[in-house]
């Protein structure tokens, strides 16, 4: 049997697979299909330290192999996900979870950490400094290395778990954020958020996303995805995460090839729930193909 | 929920534009008329999501209107076909919450859930009257099978062409229990007019199970996901946004 095994940050996970945040909500959606502790972990949906009900409808436009959202953070907010997501998760899921964690200052990414630290449950942070579609938060720290090092550092200084900073690949250079976060003092990184992009519907002449822009997801930025993640690993002493339109074992392998560590699922669950789970159970085979023992020697 | 790989039987047209598919395959995922199957197409990413019409235990047939790159697609596939789906998604209409004489509101595309709730009914043993509005008579579809089912059906047509001239309100009596379906304008107009019912609504998905938060919706209880917590909500929770243009 293949070793599937990785070690993120110090916690050691059965296999690299995690779903990634905004794509499986707090679990429970997906523990009726399956038992989710098949997964590696999952990284919780973007929570803020007040509750947001996130932008107008619609919300969602397709385009080729992929979809543009612009859900806007839409989440109980820090307290209720602490006081009803994470013990109704424990009922079905055994393992660390890593929480994701959006902000509109600086302040409230170090308190949305700080609450989130007291719980046993959550094996990491991941500081999303990306978010594409909300004004005055999100990405905008994520584009600037001076911002994205001092989210790092405030958020170093609120919590003693594993801070992982989730990147944006809508920059001219993400190896330079990335370096800023790590000379900051994060303990891992995860990329690439969606790709800012938009629709426009021809009959009405106007966008299809009541925000206008979108992120883009989906195997259509799988490539860009790749690329970034192979300059960053090669930037950064610390484990990185690779995301961005991955859907298969063989792309979990190729980004595992490129310098990640572990592999982020998101849009794939959207279209298929059962995405990761298959995902896991092919990858034995993909690894044999390739003569691949231990996922852990890539 | 659960993931189906149904066959096609049949894929006949209906009226312009608009067809019904009979499927065959695993329909124990279905619970309740008003819910929805995710159908997904070969080259688009996003699956589509079509209203069931009627189920039994061997299969269901859906009726969708060509809109869009994903019907089109729909109305050129052949008998024999395979479509993966995730069947039985949503909240459809509570049988048991309906009054006896609850009336059945549909418009255009918004009429084929209503058949297999005016079916289940009438299985429970209740009398419910039909109200089917089109925008001309060449649009009308369904009205022999309603019917057939031996309940009261009334057609409107906003041009007078066919049975009573107006929207669907013209026909609805004030202060009825309606059971709806159709585009908004029409379900805020039935909305006005009753007194108390359950009430289907559309959005773009992303998902169609709960995870991507695609299309909430802010009622008086709460935020609700259209395609899990809907896509029915009853008459009490529903809260009407002001269009922004």
């Amino acid at each position: 049997m293949p070793d599937l095994s990785v070690t993120l940050c110090g916690v050691r996970l059965d296999n690299p697979v995690i779903p990634a945040s905004g794509t499986f909500g707090y679990g429970r959606e997906f523990a009726g299909l399956y038992d989710i502790n098949v997964l590696g972990t999952f990284s919780f949906k973007g929570t803020t330290l007040l509750p947001r009900l996130g932008n107008p409808l619609p919300r969602i436009a397709e385009s080729a192999s992929g979809m543009l959202n612009a859900v806007g953070l839409q989440n109980p907010g820090v307290d209720r996900v602490i006081a009803e997501e994470l013990p109704a998760l424990a009922k079905v899921f055994h393992k660390p979870v890593m929480a994701n964690v959006s902000g509109f200052s600086i302040e409230d990414y170090a308190e949305t950490c700080r609450r989130l630290d007291a719980c046993e449950q959550v094996g990491w942070l991941e500081v999303n400094i990306s978010c594409p579609n909300v004004h005055g938060g999100g990405m905008s720290f994520g584009t600037d290395p001076g911002m994205a090092a001092a989210v790092t550092r405030a958020v170093k200084a609120a919590t003693t778990k594993p801070v992982i900073m989730k990147l944006s690949p809508n920059v001219a250079d993400i190896a330079e954020i990335a370096r800023a976060c790590a000379d900051a003092g994060a303990d891992g990184l995860s990329l690439i958020n969606t790709l800012l992009g938009m629709r426009i519907d021809l009959k009405t002449r106007r966008p299809i996303l009541a925000n206008t822009t979108g992120g883009l997801s989906g195997p259509a930025i799988f490539p860009v995805a790749l690329r970034m993640v192979w300059q960053v690993a090669r930037a950064v002493d610390i484990p990185v995460i690779g995301m961005g339109g991955v859907s298969s074992a063989a792309n979990v392998l190729e980004m595992m090839m490129a310098g990640a560590t572990a592999v982020e699922v998101g849009a794939a669950n959207l279209v298929d729930p059962f995405a990761c789970k298959k995902i896991i159970e092919d990858l034995p085979d993909e690894m044999a193909r390739y003569g691949i023992r231990a996922l852990s020697e890539l | 929920m659960r993931e189906v790989i149904y066959t096609i039987q049949q894929n006949e047209v209906l009226t312009a534009g608009v067809y019904r598919m009979a499927l065959s395959g695993d329909t124990s995922a279905i619970a309740a008329p008003g819910q929805f199957i995710d159908i997904q197409l070969p080259g688009l990413y996003l699956r589509r999501p079509i209203s069931v019409c009627d189920w039994d235990e061997g299969g269901l047939t859906i009726i969708y209107k060509v809109v869009g790159n994903g019907t089109a697609q729909l109305a050129g596939m052949k008998p024999g076909a395979a479509l993966n789906c995730l069947s039985g998604l949503g909240n459809g209409y509570d049988v048991a919450a309906c009054p006896d004489d609850a009336v059945l509101v549909g418009g255009g595309v918004g009429v084929p859930p209503l058949y297999g709730l005016a079916k289940r009914l009438l299985a429970a043993g209740k009398r419910p009257s039909v109200i089917l509005g089109f925008n001309s008579a060449p649009e009308v579809f369904y009205e022999a099978e309603f019917r057939a089912l031996g309940v009261p059906v009334t057609v409107t047509t906003a041009d007078g062409s066919a049975g009573v001239k107006g929207f669907v309100t013209a026909a609805l009596p004030e202060g009825a229990y309606a059971c709806a379906c159709g585009p908004e304008p029409m379900l805020r107009a039935v909305h006005a007019r009753a007194s108390g019912g359950q009430f289907s609504f559309e959005a773009r998905m992303g998902c169609g199970f709960g995870a991507c938060m695609g299309c909430t919706c802010e009622t008086l209880t709460g935020y609700k996901r259209i395609c899990r917590d809907g896509p029915v909500l009853s008459y009490e929770e529903i809260r009407w946004q002001q269009k922004k243009q």
